[in-house]
């Protein structure tokens, strides 16, 4: 008796020893910090190529063509925390962008207009949610199908042509606070929010606990199909902000805006770190991300890279950044 | 239970349904819909699904998914398409070996990165979705492989037939269906992918080798998208760097899905996969008949996913409570 209870006491600090690291460690090794890294380096490759980016201003205005995507991938980056997938928004934000379009055409006045994209990205986020939490049907393969449905969607409201916005709507990307494009700091507030949301509320904690383990949040009382339908009508809102805000900048709406936009979303979120199974990501790295990810396509567009070539880049980047993502994790504790 | 009503209780029989109904409904408004010409024009459309589509149902059956498929079908017709573009004397039918082997080397790919780092396959199919497409405008300078270069014999396979006015692309399709259902349920491999869909954790226990099951779909769903790719040279002609094989993902995976094919692993036929495509060809052949735009065919397709996946929860929830009411 005595002989097994010495050897408890002896073994139980060798083992915390060998688990236990050090805080410098813990506090560096996270993806955030490869994201950020590689931030650092693609801006100091990207000035090499052009001294443009060293500019702020050019940086600002070329962030403003992703900045609709970021939005959307913030939320989407809680989502995948949350255990679950949303690859609908971007064809969310075209079907929003086609109905807004089509009201304000049809003589809807612009606030009433704004409403029914609005709405529709409601009823977007609506549909996913019950299909995924009433039905309980996996969310990637029911956000495929609501891919393909929203975009056909949008096709059948705008048909093959565009829709013309009104003049005075044109132009969000051009309007200036404080110097920073609206789009720019519709962004960067809508990280600092969710950020805050993520990191400091008991919502924003519980979600992580849905993420890492469902039957253990079950247990600890935890509304985890309440939390999920909010974050799918918060996606679908913020992909018809998003969509709204595109159709602003392009001056008119077409059924292919956003179109393969779910690549960046997703690697967005990837690159900040998220982890694809769920529990573990912050909205603080998918906000490195974006930076990096406007960084490195800016800088392919400067360096006079093919089109075609940039979509390969997106491809592995996406591959590698969620093999790395993975590998940090699998070596550091949970 | 007689074999009379085990053969309605089928979800086959469920599909066939539709298709008549569907037809006679369409049939009603214009006769024409009715005729062996619109028949014809069906079968014509469906080959390419239904290539697409045994590869993409072994591997849903194994609880994975291929979303890549696609741009796998660019690449390999693109790589076809330049072999005959610039070796205009060689011998034809290679350009099968060729596709095939390109497809499932981009399969295979895929497989690795998903065994290898054990990642989602979404995710993975997603990035090289966008990868083979570039990779596709790089080999092809974004140039399109026009008609001159696609050998007459290859084309002449969609049109030409050997017997009753039916095309060659057509006894293929059905050799290749015949094969699939052959391998998938006569073959002790064929089983273990079922095996591995209906439970991961209890094949891995009965010693059933994971990666090698999870490899080898993925090289055959590469290997059927090429074969595909070729037959797209063969029906249209030409090969596009952007066009060639764009949305074919989700048209197959809606057909996959209209077909029976639970997202759940496990459990999928041929004959449905089949009846799926043959339900999907149809609706796209009665749109333009009944004047309805082109432009709705991708808010249908989506529409069709969902109702799908809705129906299939429906039919497990059904077995799972006789099941339990039996015991």
């Amino acid at each position: 008796m005595s002989v097994t209870e010495k050897s408890e006491i002896a073994a139980a600090p060798q083992r915390e020893s060998a688990s236990a690291r050090p805080r410098w460690q813990v506090m560096l090794i996270r993806p955030e910090l490869m994201t950020f890294v590689l931030l650092i380096i693609a801006l100091i490759v990207a000035s090499s190529l052009s001294p443009y980016f060293l500019d702020i201003a050019y940086i600002l205005d070329s962030f403003t063509l992703s900045a609709e995507l970021a939005m959307v991938a913030l939320v989407l980056t809680i989502m995948i925390i949350a255990g679950e997938i949303d690859l609908s928004p971007a064809s969310g934000m075209a079907l929003a962008a086609c109905t807004f379009a089509y009201a304000q055409q049809a003589g809807v006045p612009i606030p009433l207009a704004v409403g029914v994209g609005l709405l529709t990205g409601l009823a977007m986020g609506l549909l996913n949610g019950i299909l995924v939490i009433r039905f309980q049907l996996p969310s990637i393969i029911v956000t495929i199908g609501t891919l393909i449905f929203y975009r056909g969607l949008a096709q059948v409201i705008a048909g093959d042509q565009s829709i013309r916005v009104p003049e005075w709507f044109i132009g969000i990307n051009r309007v200036l606070v404080f110097g920073i494009p609206v789009p720019v700091l519709v962004f960067v507030i809508l990280s600092v929010v969710l950020g805050f949301v993520l990191s400091s509320t008991i919502y924003g904690r519980q979600i992580y606990l849905i993420g890492t383990n469902p039957i253990a949040a079950r247990h600890a009382g935890i509304r985890a199909n309440r939390i999920k339908m909010s974050l799918f009508l918060l996606i679908g809102i913020t992909a018809s902000i998003a969509g709204m805000m595109t159709a602003s900048r392009l001056g008119s709406v077409r059924y292919d805006i956003a179109l393969g936009g779910e690549l960046q979303m997703v690697l967005m979120a990837m690159l900040g770190g998220t982890y694809i199974f769920g529990g573990r990501g912050s909205i603080l790295g998918t906000f490195l991300a974006a930076w990096l990810l406007v960084i490195v396509s800016t800088g392919m567009i400067v360096a006079n890279i093919l089109p075609a070539m940039q979509l390969c880049v997106l491809g592995v980047l996406l591959i590698i950044s969620i093999i790395a993502t993975n590998f940090i994790y699998s070596r550091t504790q949970r | 239970m007689n074999t009379i009503s085990k053969i309605f209780l089928r979800r086959e029989a469920g599909i066939f349904v539709m298709i008549v109904l569907f037809c006679l409904a369409v049939g009603a408004f214009k006769p024409q819909f009715l005729t062996l010409q619109s028949l014809r024009i069906v079968l014509l459309l469906v080959p390419l699904i239904l290539i697409g589509a045994m590869g993409q149902m072994l591997v849903l059956v194994a609880r994975h998914v291929d979303l890549s498929i696609g741009s796998t079908l660019g690449f390999s017709a693109m790589v076809v398409g330049m072999m005959f573009k610039y070796y205009p004397e060689i011998w034809w039918p290679l350009g099968f070996l060729v596709a095939i082997g390109v497809g499932a080397g981009l399969g295979l790919f895929n497989g690795f990165l998903i065994t290898l780092f054990r990642l989602p396959a979404i995710i993975v199919t997603l990035g090289t979705l966008n990868l083979y497409r570039g990779l596709t405008y790089i080999i092809s300078n974004a140039k399109q492989i026009d008609r001159q270069y696609v050998p007459s014999e290859l084309k002449a396979m969609s049109q030409t037939s050997p017997i009753f006015g039916i095309p060659w692309i057509i006894f293929m399709i059905i050799a290749i269906a015949l094969l699939t259902y052959w391998f998938a349920m006569h073959t002790r491999v064929g089983r273990q992918i079922f095996a591995l869909g209906s439970n991961p954790v209890a094949a891995q226990l009965r010693g059933i080798n994971v990666s090698k099951i999870t490899l080898l779909v993925f090289a055959l769903s590469g290997a059927l998208a090429g074969l595909a790719g070729i037959m797209y040279a063969s029906r249209w002609g030409f090969v596009n760097p952007s066009n060639t094989g764009s949305g074919f993902e989700f048209q197959v995976i809606a057909a996959v899905v209209i077909g029976g094919v639970s997202i759940n692993g496990g459990v999928g036929t041929v004959l449905g996969t089949v009846l799926g495509v043959l339900l999907l060809g149809c609706v796209s052949s009665a749109l333009p008949l009944l004047g309805i735009p082109g432009t709705t065919q991708n808010a249908i397709y989506g529409a069709v996913i969902i109702i799908a996946l809705l129906i299939d929860r429906g039919v497990r929830q059904r077995a799972i409570k006789t099941i339990s009411a039996k015991a």
